[in-house]
């Protein structure tokens, strides 16, 4: 429906293409692709305000937990009690932005190839993984600005937090959250092409979710995880989902250390999509009826 | 029916049961991370957490698994589809409950029992007779009272459709914020889940007679023995909400 409803601007920048340059044209499409991603979550009002609470209760619920934490040892993980605080809201604020536990467009893509209407997206003079990424970028900005600003404001109004008053800090950590997006992403499109040989991703989209939801830090932060357990998760590609923004800033990390790290599991994850995705359609044969 | 359907793929069964009980323990994974750090969080050790714990995630459970699927009746007002459900000859409540009965709800029980075995096998507490039979009573209570919330939400969704979270926040975020010692949370919060919204009768007071500590909001002893009135109250004034939205409910027409 909502793809339907991209039609026109899908035309119109195709016909640029034709026009004025394939680039700019390429360009204009995922723009609209990602303009229409944002516009569809923006639908449903009541749903958003409803998740906007939801993710205050939490965020009340979580602070008061970690502050219990933080009294019982003081500078655990080297944050202080205003920085855990400042964590939790950042975590509520990124939760549904970057789909950690589920919910992004990859439900949309693993439902085509399932029915087989990917056949007709492979037709189009656009790349797929694009495509999608366009879309979920769309609607990971709408999501951070409907759903996790609101908690966020809330967490600085009513608790005690440590946030930053210098611009640069946040500009680094909307540099941050946005590669973010493009690391859950990536993930989330290899969740999505299993299906091209499993047909049923219910179990596969399932254990991501839980893996994602333990190794990006949304449980506890990464640096409270004892020992060695903890010196993984902080390798693994989920800790730059909500790990590396959130110590972006709180001044925990180096912003130039965390673009390399976050860029460097985006590339790898992007082109293991981009493989997986070649062998799906040259191998795989699509769903028909 | 619905039983029958999920069990004609029981592999998938098997595996979203699974998958149900390892979501549910990731809560546990939290708390067993916070104590490897700690040895007691807001002066409760990580027996006493786990009892709460325990009756939290089994009263909980045994909810969600009896009327759980109440979090799609704000899509079935939205779709027009409760229509079918007002026809039929049996409570609509009942019909609303059945409905996608999922099994697999059983991880949760599954997993909320463990920890209770866990926490009653290594508690140190001094068992009376009053104590033991107060165990079974506060599971049965605090999953009263959760149902009431549950179905409080559900009358609520046939004013707010497509709020299913609000709905989301009373209720798995009760059981969450019940997971945690009474003491971890400001008192205005306290406060608020005794007298606005009793969930804590559904651990908090039986919990604090049974382990022997303070009690929340320095509540008088005989608290922790009302939880099955509570419940009763409870049901009665959601009863009395659902009838309200049944009431106000208009059909969609499509």
């Amino acid at each position: 429906m909502w793809q339907a409803a991209l039609c026109t601007h899908y035309a119109s920048a195709l016909g640029s293409t034709v026009l004025g340059g394939r680039d700019v044209g390429a360009l204009r499409l995922y723009a609209a692709v990602a303009a229409g991603g944002f516009r569809r979550y923006a639908t449903y009002r009541v749903a958003t305000a409803a998740g906007v609470f939801t993710n205050t209760v939490f965020g009340v619920i979580l602070v008061h937990t970690y502050l219990a934490l933080w009294d019982a040892r003081p500078h655990l993980g080297g944050y202080d009690q205003a920085q855990a605080v400042t964590y939790v809201w950042v975590g509520q604020a990124l939760l549904a932005t970057l789909a950690i536990g589920g919910g992004g467009v990859e439900r949309d893509l693993m439902e085509r190839i399932r029915t087989g209407d990917v056949a007709v997206d492979l037709y189009r003079p656009a790349d797929l993984q694009a495509w999608w990424l366009a879309a979920d970028l769309g609607r990971a900005l709408f999501q951070m600005v409907g759903r996790g600003l609101v908690p966020l404001l809330f967490g600085a109004l009513f608790f005690p937090v440590a946030l930053p008053a210098d611009p640069v800090t946040w500009a680094a950590f909307a540099g941050t959250v946005l590669s973010a997006m493009v690391v859950s992403f990536a993930l989330r499109y290899l969740v999505a092409l299993s299906v091209f040989w499993l047909l049923d991703g219910m179990g596969v989209a399932q254990v991501a979710h839980l893996v994602g939801y333990f190794c990006s830090g949304m449980l506890l932060p990464l640096n409270v995880f004892p020992g060695l357990l903890g010196e993984v998760v902080r390798l693994l590609p989920w800790s730059a989902l909500l790990q590396n923004p959130a110590d972006v800033l709180l001044g925990h990390a180096d912003p130039l250390d965390t673009y390399v790290f976050q860029g460097a599991w985006a590339a790898a994850l992007l082109a293991l999509g981009r493989l997986l995705q070649r062998a799906a359609t040259r191998r795989v044969v699509v769903q028909g009826g | 029916m619905w039983l029958r359907s999920t069990m004609a793929y029981r592999a998938s069964f098997v595996m979203t049961t699974v998958g149900h009980f390892a979501v549910t323990v990731l809560d546990f994974v939290a708390i067993l991370l916070m104590f490897s750090r700690v040895d007691a969080l807001a002066g409760y050790t990580l027996p006493e957490v786990a009892f709460l714990y325990g009756l939290s995630s089994v009263s909980f459970g045994l909810a969600d698994l009896a009327i759980g699927s109440m979090d799609r009746l704000g899509q079935r007002v939205r779709d027009g589809t409760l229509d079918t459900l007002l026809v039929r000859p049996a409570p609509v409540l009942a019909q609303v409950a059945g409905d996608r009965f999922a099994l697999r709800r059983l991880g949760r029980v599954t997993q909320g029992v463990l920890v209770l075995g866990y926490a009653l096998a290594v508690l140190d507490v001094h068992w009376t007779a009053g104590k033991v039979l107060l165990v079974p009573m506060t599971v049965v209570s605090g999953t009263v009272i959760f149902c009431a919330v549950f179905v409080a939400g559900g009358a609520f969704q046939f004013v707010a459709q497509d709020a299913v979270e609000v709905q989301n926040a009373f209720t798995f975020g009760g059981a969450t914020l019940l997971q945690y010692p009474p003491t971890v949370f400001a008192k205005e919060l306290v406060r608020g889940v005794t007298y606005v919204l009793p969930l804590a009768f559904v651990n908090w007071l039986p919990a604090a007679h049974v382990l022997g500590r303070p009690y929340p909001l320095a509540l008088p002893q005989w608290t922790a023995f009302v939880s099955p009135l509570v419940a009763a109250a409870c049901c009665a004034l959601a009863g009395l909400a659902w009838r309200a939205g049944l009431r106000a409910y208009r059909s969609t027409g499509s």
